[in-house]
């Protein structure tokens, strides 16, 4: 009995660390085109501990699967954020959001119906 | 791609909405549930997204697939999507309850294409200088087989029938088919026995779509691949139509049908049956040669596929099981097939094959990690012919079997994918043959092959500039022995609309010189193979190999691709321009050049082929595509008698295709217009005086052909078509050299250089329901 515990605790730990090691989380982050998808995931999955992005422009959905021993999405809204496109908790440093395609400037109104 | 998907959820609520000015102008709130279209039970997505673009505003569907989302005004315009699916957009335009069925991405069946893609055209992000052929472009000439639907496609040659088979062989930068890899959803199929006539084993409209790989392909279908590689995408019973039925007829008295037959067996299997007949009964000898211009044909081929999907486990797959039988005349119009050759006195040839094929195949995809897939598949066929050609019998039975796992992940995350696999393989070969013309020794070639591999593939890309793919393969092969097949590719853009690519690799393959090679036996030539100490002593092989005495083919391939997108007016015009190089290491050379033989010997000086290609396509206006395309291809084998260009290869060509469609007043309705027009420099003959007296010189004339088509769609469910092929009625002088006495060593039906047939009209019809 003691031994199925210490087995049953061995495979928990196991599949915990399954779990971090592919852990699943979305950000919503902004942006208008294709051109902003391919500056998002770039600089998404450059970050250490990113496995997989995938940012829909319609929905703003970025969809993440990363390792949560290296990295969290926090760290992922951050980089993405200092590459031009903002997101819920950060916004894009001014320098950065300036420095994206004049057609990416999803702040802009004109920019988004221009879009739509 | 873009598509957009517009559907009207009720006009009931519209008053409603009309009658409520409240709902106007405060918070409006949509409810709704989201489903996938295609299962029986209704089954409910749970994590889609909703999106309102506008008010930016979103939400995602709880467990039981329903969402609510508050938005400013009405009407409105919603995006909804979910992984694995398409996303779609919705315009809202009252506030009742919304539900709404995604359909599955691959099921593409009523997806509005908004941006229309040319039928073909090379990715831009793939690696590989891969063209990809949709199965609109089969549709824009006869296409009865697969040899005939590149004729529309300016990477691969397709060169005239000759008068026995009747079937088309095809060419890749200047080199023949059997340096191309064929496959049939990665399974290998033209190859060994079905070599020469494989091409018409699969029927056009089994064609769903294909992938041309120029130079060195992958390393997982294999070593052999020498100038490229197609993958054929055949039907699937989930995304065909539920019911296909195409009917054929041509001038030269060719008759096709084609049926489809697709069903739901249960939620996760789905099954489909395709019938393919066609035949050719009536003796046509138009130029009076007393030679059939093309042979009296029958074929029946049925393929039964079921498939499997169940997205909640990731598991797919596909079982295939397939017969074929196929019968061919040809000759004088005096000969009788169901004589025995030796008793009549004319020339004749029959070819009966019958073949039975099964497959099976199993992915899995991790539902959670996408990116970690794993496959099984598996392969059999039994290959049965018994030929005739004049006095002289040829029989092959060819068993084959083959067997691949492959995995796939990533390094680190998903710009470092990788492949590993395990291939094998079992091939056994029984020859029955007569080397000599008038069938009086008879030889039998018998050999077993087995192989086995392993692979590993890594594909780099940047998602931006750079993509490289690293291929490396080590097999052992009880004839080939221990060797290693290195492969790479590389990709990189140097400019926005720039994009180069690099190819480098190594194939080996044991040619099947008679199957390989029929048109040796249309001729009074005796056929020589010279093994090791029957060569020249300046020419000599070490020793005499393996199989027929010959040793394997080597060669590498490179070459590089360029490929730019300019703007004409309001639109893209893409130039091409690539180059590769074939450098053999060692080759099986088939020699026309000695009078009275064809000899089979492996060279030692070096053959290489170079092609050049420079290609154009441009979409002038809506719903006109132009393809152009000059092609240089500058050959030589090294004979015995010395360096040359191999015969009946054409130094230069040209090649043009239009295509425009002319929208009808209603929808769906639209006239379509292809023309396709071709020309063929010299070829080369062989140097042989019975040549010289029928042709006054060494050098065909060139060749000039255009064909024209006219489909007319009335809505999706209906298409009728009529085509000219070779309308400028071009047709090659004399066929067949010293016809006279084709019991004679100068007899030779093998030179073909352009249409025997000269003009012909064929037309058909498609009829779809869904």
């Amino acid at each position: 009995m003691k031994n199925l515990i210490t087995l049953l605790a061995v495979f928990m730990a196991m599949n915990l660390s399954a779990q971090d090691k592919n852990a699943k989380g979305s950000l919503e982050v902004d942006g208008v085109c294709g051109m902003c998808k391919a500056r998002i995931e770039k600089a998404a999955i450059k970050l250490t501990g990113v496995k997989s992005v995938q940012w829909s422009v319609e929905s703003h959905e970025l969809k993440v699967i990363y390792d949560a021993r290296k990295t969290n999405l926090d760290s992922i809204a951050k980089q993405v954020a200092n590459a031009g496109h903002d997101t819920k908790k950060f916004t894009a440093p001014d320098a950065a959001y300036n420095a994206v395609n004049p057609c990416c400037k999803y702040r802009d109104e004109e920019v988004i119906k221009a879009h739509q | 791609m873009d598509i957009s998907f517009k559907k009207n959820i009720g006009f009931t609520g519209l008053m409603l909405a009309l009658m409520v000015p409240a709902l106007m102008n405060g918070q409006i709130t949509l409810k709704g549930e989201l489903f996938d279209s295609t299962a029986g039970q209704k089954q409910t997505l749970f994590g889609a997204n909703v999106y309102h673009p506008q008010s930016q505003s979103g939400t995602i569907t709880d467990e039981n697939g329903v969402f609510s989302l508050e938005i400013p005004r009405l009407p409105a315009r919603l995006v909804v999507s979910y992984v694995g699916y398409q996303s779609d957009t919705l315009d809202i335009k009252d506030v009742s309850f919304i539900s709404y069925g995604l359909s599955p991405e691959s099921d593409l069946e009523q997806v509005v294409v908004k941006t229309r893609r040319s039928s073909q055209f090379i990715s831009s992000f793939s690696t590989e200088q891969v063209i990809r052929v949709s199965s609109d472009e089969l549709l824009k000439a006869a296409c009865c087989n697969l040899s005939e639907s590149f004729e529309t496609n300016p990477a691969i040659d397709v060169n005239f029938s000759d008068a026995v088979t009747g079937t088309k062989q095809i060419k890749m930068l200047g080199l023949t088919s059997p340096y191309i890899l064929i496959t049939a959803e990665n399974i290998p199929v033209v190859r060994g026995a079905a070599q020469s006539l494989g091409l018409s084993y699969v029927p056009g409209t089994w064609v769903e779509s294909m992938q041309i790989t120029k130079g060195a392909g992958s390393v997982i279908n294999g070593y052999e691949s020498i100038a490229g590689q197609i993958n054929v995408e055949l039907q699937k019973p989930v995304s065909d139509q539920p019911f296909y039925f195409n009917a054929f007829l041509a001038g030269n008295g060719r008759q096709e049908f084609n049926a489809h037959l697709n069903t739901v067996v249960s939620d996760k299997w789905h099954t489909g049956i395709y019938l393919h007949g066609n035949q050719r009964q009536r003796s046509v000898d138009r130029n009076n040669d007393g030679y059939l211009d093309t042979p009296i044909a029958k074929q029946l081929n049925v393929l039964n596929r079921w498939q499997y999907i169940d997205g909640e486990r990731g598991l797919v797959s596909f079982i295939n099981a397939r017969v074929l039988r196929d019968h061919k005349i040809s000759g004088q119009s005096a000969f009788r097939a169901d004589l025995a050759p030796q008793s009549q006195n004319a020339w004749g040839s029959t070819i009966e094959t019958d073949r039975a094929d099964l497959s099976a195949k199993l992915g899995y995809v991790n539902p959670d990690i996408t990116w970690q897939t794993a496959g099984i598949q598996g392969a059999w066929s039994l290959h049965n012919q018994k030929s005739s050609f004049g006095l002289r019998p040829y029989d092959i039975d060819h068993q084959s079997a083959y067997l691949t796992l492959l995995y796939n992940s990533i390094i680190s995350d998903t710009r470092h994918k990788i492949k590993f696999g395990l291939n094998g393989t079992y091939d056994r070969y029984e020859e029955r043959l007569s080397l000599d013309a008038l069938g009086v020794n008879e030889t039998r070639f018998n050999r077993t092959e087995r192989g086995i591999g392993v692979f590993t593939e890594y594909a780099y890309n940047d998602l931006d500039k750079l993509g490289v793919t690293l291929g490396l393969r080590l097999d052992q092969h009880n004839l080939l022995g221990l060797f290693f097949t290195p492969r790479l590719h590389l990709k990189y853009q140097i400019l926005p609309e720039t994009t180069l690519r690099g190819s480098i690799g190594r194939g080996k393959r044991i040619p099947n010189i008679f199957s390989e090679h029929l048109n040796v036996f249309t001729t009074g030539r005796n056929i020589i193979i010279e093994t090791g100490s029957d060569r020249p002593e300046n020419n000599a092989q070490e020793s005499t190999g393996n199989f027929y005495g010959l040793h394997p083919e080597i060669a590498w391939n490179y070459g590089f691709s360029l490929q730019q997108k300019i703007s004409v007016g309001t639109r893209k015009m893409t130039l091409g321009f690539d180059y590769y190089r074939t450098d053999f290491e060692r080759q099986v050379v088939v020699d026309w050049e000695q009078v009275g033989s064809v000899r089979f010997y492996n060279n030692v000086g070096s053959s290489w082929a170079q092609s050049y290609q420079f290609d154009l396509s441009y979409r002038p206006w809506d719903l006109f595509d132009m393809q152009l395309a000059y092609k240089y291809y500058d050959l030589s084998t090294a004979f015995d008698s010395g360096d040359k260009r191999p015969i009946l290869t054409p130094e230069h060509r040209v090649f043009a295709n239009l295509a425009y469609e002319l929208e009808g007043i209603r929808p769906n309705h639209p006239l379509k217009f292809d023309v396709t027009f071709n020309w063929l420099g010299n070829q080369r003959l062989p140097e042989l005086p019975q040549v010289a007296a029928l042709y006054g010189q060494s050098f065909t004339p060139t060749v000039m052909t255009l064909s024209g088509q006219i489909t007319k769609q009335w809505g999706p469910h209906f298409d009728l078509y009529f085509g000219v092929e070779n309308i400028g009625d071009f047709r090659q002088d004399q066929p067949i050299i010293n016809g006279d006495q084709p019991f004679d060593s100068d007899f030779d039906s093998s030179m073909v250089y352009g249409p025997i047939f000269g003009r012909m009209w064929y037309t058909g019809m498609r009829y779809k329901f869904e």
